[in-house]
């Protein structure tokens, strides 16, 4: 879960960066050029294998270890301690998660199917920040966007830090930088996401 | 003061338990929460009944077997405190107290409120030792150990065995128990020649005895009696880590 969970967070870095080009609010030149760029580029091709290997391997570690662990008390407690021992969002990361895998499938219907699918096809790339335009027209898109962003969001305040516990980084020196590293990260980089979305729908963007 | 007790009953392993209500009456707040218990059963044995069963032994906060989920909190609501070492001032006239067994599928229910904690010696016995010569004790100083690893070794070592960390998990995880035992080892001289061994056999047990995966909520640091770190599961997955890598076993 660690070393898939860092994996992934260095792919939001990367995700992030060449998305946010579109704030430069020039019509997409600069994002369409970097988006060409990890389209087309081999490396990023082979890389994309090991994400796409990465983030499956996360989802099915994290399913099987949510049912697992539920599955070690049979009998449960009467009354809990609720949140007095532990923050809501630590014990509920098989959810959060789900509810980034249900925003997902609806992300690469938009995005990554059609693009792969017309670059197979013998046809190039799509016209990404064409598509987003359309894709953020509607106020429900914007709205599962935004939840997807928010529950991602949560996943990281507790997955950052969690993920370097994990791999044993967190040392005792380390861990209060660690957690506040995570939780500037967990917010700032869902936030930057929402504003995309948020910014064509509001006609922010041209 | 007078008190409501919800008690789960349970005869034995294999029966249905349920929660039973008892009042008790004029309770010292003085009194700590075992010898409140001891009323009650005086009272359960006076009226013909049954007395509950549950586990104690030192009552004084170091031998980890008064084992009481109350209210939600494994020992209740002090922090760091055993519930031997729960006095009744904690609680005031009229309150209900809810009390149950740790639930576990490793920790199953013996009787009433105590459960067989035998998966936690297992765990032990798969690495928890150190060998060494026998013979006389040699001088202490013949070993010298770093004072910063000796009091974090101490600090581990601390741990009573208790299962509070197991019960308050939400995946019935005993890492913050097992991190404690090889920590306590792993920092020391002596506990070197076992080292990498150790910890690979340890957590197998640990897998094999039905505990759950960690997944870092910290609640067993907040409910242990003895202010376990999860600072020694940090050591621990990097024990395991380095122990896998370096071709362990
Ligand atoms: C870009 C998306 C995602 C990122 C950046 C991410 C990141 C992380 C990180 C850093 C951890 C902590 C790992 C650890 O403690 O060892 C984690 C744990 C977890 N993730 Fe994700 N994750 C993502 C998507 C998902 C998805 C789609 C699921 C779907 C089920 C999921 C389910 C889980 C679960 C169940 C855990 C384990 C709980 C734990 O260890 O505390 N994650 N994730
Ligand atoms: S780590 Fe703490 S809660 Fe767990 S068994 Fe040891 S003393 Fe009890
Ligand atoms: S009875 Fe020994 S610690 Fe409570």
């Amino acid at each position: 879960m660690g070393f898939t969970g860092l994996f992934l967070i260095s792919f939001l870095v990367v995700h992030c960066y060449v998305n946010a080009l579109i704030f430069f609010n020039d019509g997409g030149v600069k994002f369409t050029e970097a988006a060409h760029f990890m389209g087309t580029n081999p490396v990023v091709r082979i890389l994309e294998i090991g994400l796409t290997v990465g983030i499956f391997a996360h989802i099915i570690q994290g399913l099987l270890l949510t049912f697992e662990n539920r599955a070690k008390r049979p009998i449960g407690y009467a009354k809990t301690p609720g949140n007095k021992s532990s923050k809501w969002y630590s014990r509920s990361m098989g959810l959060l998660g789900t509810l980034i895998l249900l925003f997902f499938v609806l992300h690469w219907y938009h995005f990554w199917i059609p693009n792969r699918a017309s670059q197979f096809m013998g046809n190039g790339e799509i016209d990404a920040y064409a598509k987003m335009k359309l894709v953020f027209s509607k106020p429900w898109v914007v709205i599962v966007y935004i939840l997807g962003c928010i529950s991602l969001s949560f996943h990281l305040m507790h997955g950052f830090w969690s993920a370097f516990q994990t791999v044993g980084l967190s040392t005792k020196k380390y861990k209060k930088i660690i957690n506040g590293m995570g939780m500037a990260f967990a917010v700032i980089v869902p936030l930057i996401f929402i504003l995309m979305p948020l910014s064509f729908y509001m006609g922010w963007l041209a | 003061m007078n008190l409501t007790l919800k008690v789960w009953r349970q005869q034995n392993a294999q029966a249905q338990g349920g929660f039973e209500t008892y009042q008790v009456k004029d309770i010292s707040s003085e009194m700590s929460f075992l010898e409140m218990f001891d009323v009650l059963n005086e009272q359960l044995i006076n009226e013909g009944k049954e007395p509950i069963t549950f586990d104690h032994d030192c009552r004084e906060g170091i031998c980890g077997a008064c084992s009481m989920h109350i209210n939600g909190q494994p020992h209740g609501p002090w922090h760091q405190t055993t519930t031997c070492q729960l006095h009744m001032r904690a609680y005031k006239d009229g309150d209900t107290i809810v009390v149950e067994p740790w639930r576990a599928k490793a920790f199953p229910v013996i009787k009433d409120l105590m459960v067989d904690r035998r998966a936690f010696d297992r765990i032990i016995q798969a690495g928890g030792y150190i060998s060494v010569d026998t013979g006389n004790a040699q001088d202490a100083n013949n070993l010298p150990v770093d004072k910063h690893k000796a009091d974090e070794s101490f600090a581990a070592a601390a741990c009573i065995g208790c299962g509070a960390c197991v019960a308050a998990c939400k995946n019935s995880s005993a890492m913050l128990f097992l991190s404690a035992k090889v920590s306590h080892l792993a920092l020391l001289p002596q506990g070197d020649v076992e080292r990498k061994t150790r910890v690979v056999n340890m957590v197998e047990q640990m897998d094999k005895e039905g505990f759950g995966s960690c997944t870092n909520t910290q609640a067993c640091e907040a409910e242990c009696p003895k202010g376990i770190s999860v600072q020694n599961i940090r050591r621990l997955n990097a024990e395991y880590i380095r122990s896998v890598f370096s071709g362990g076993e």
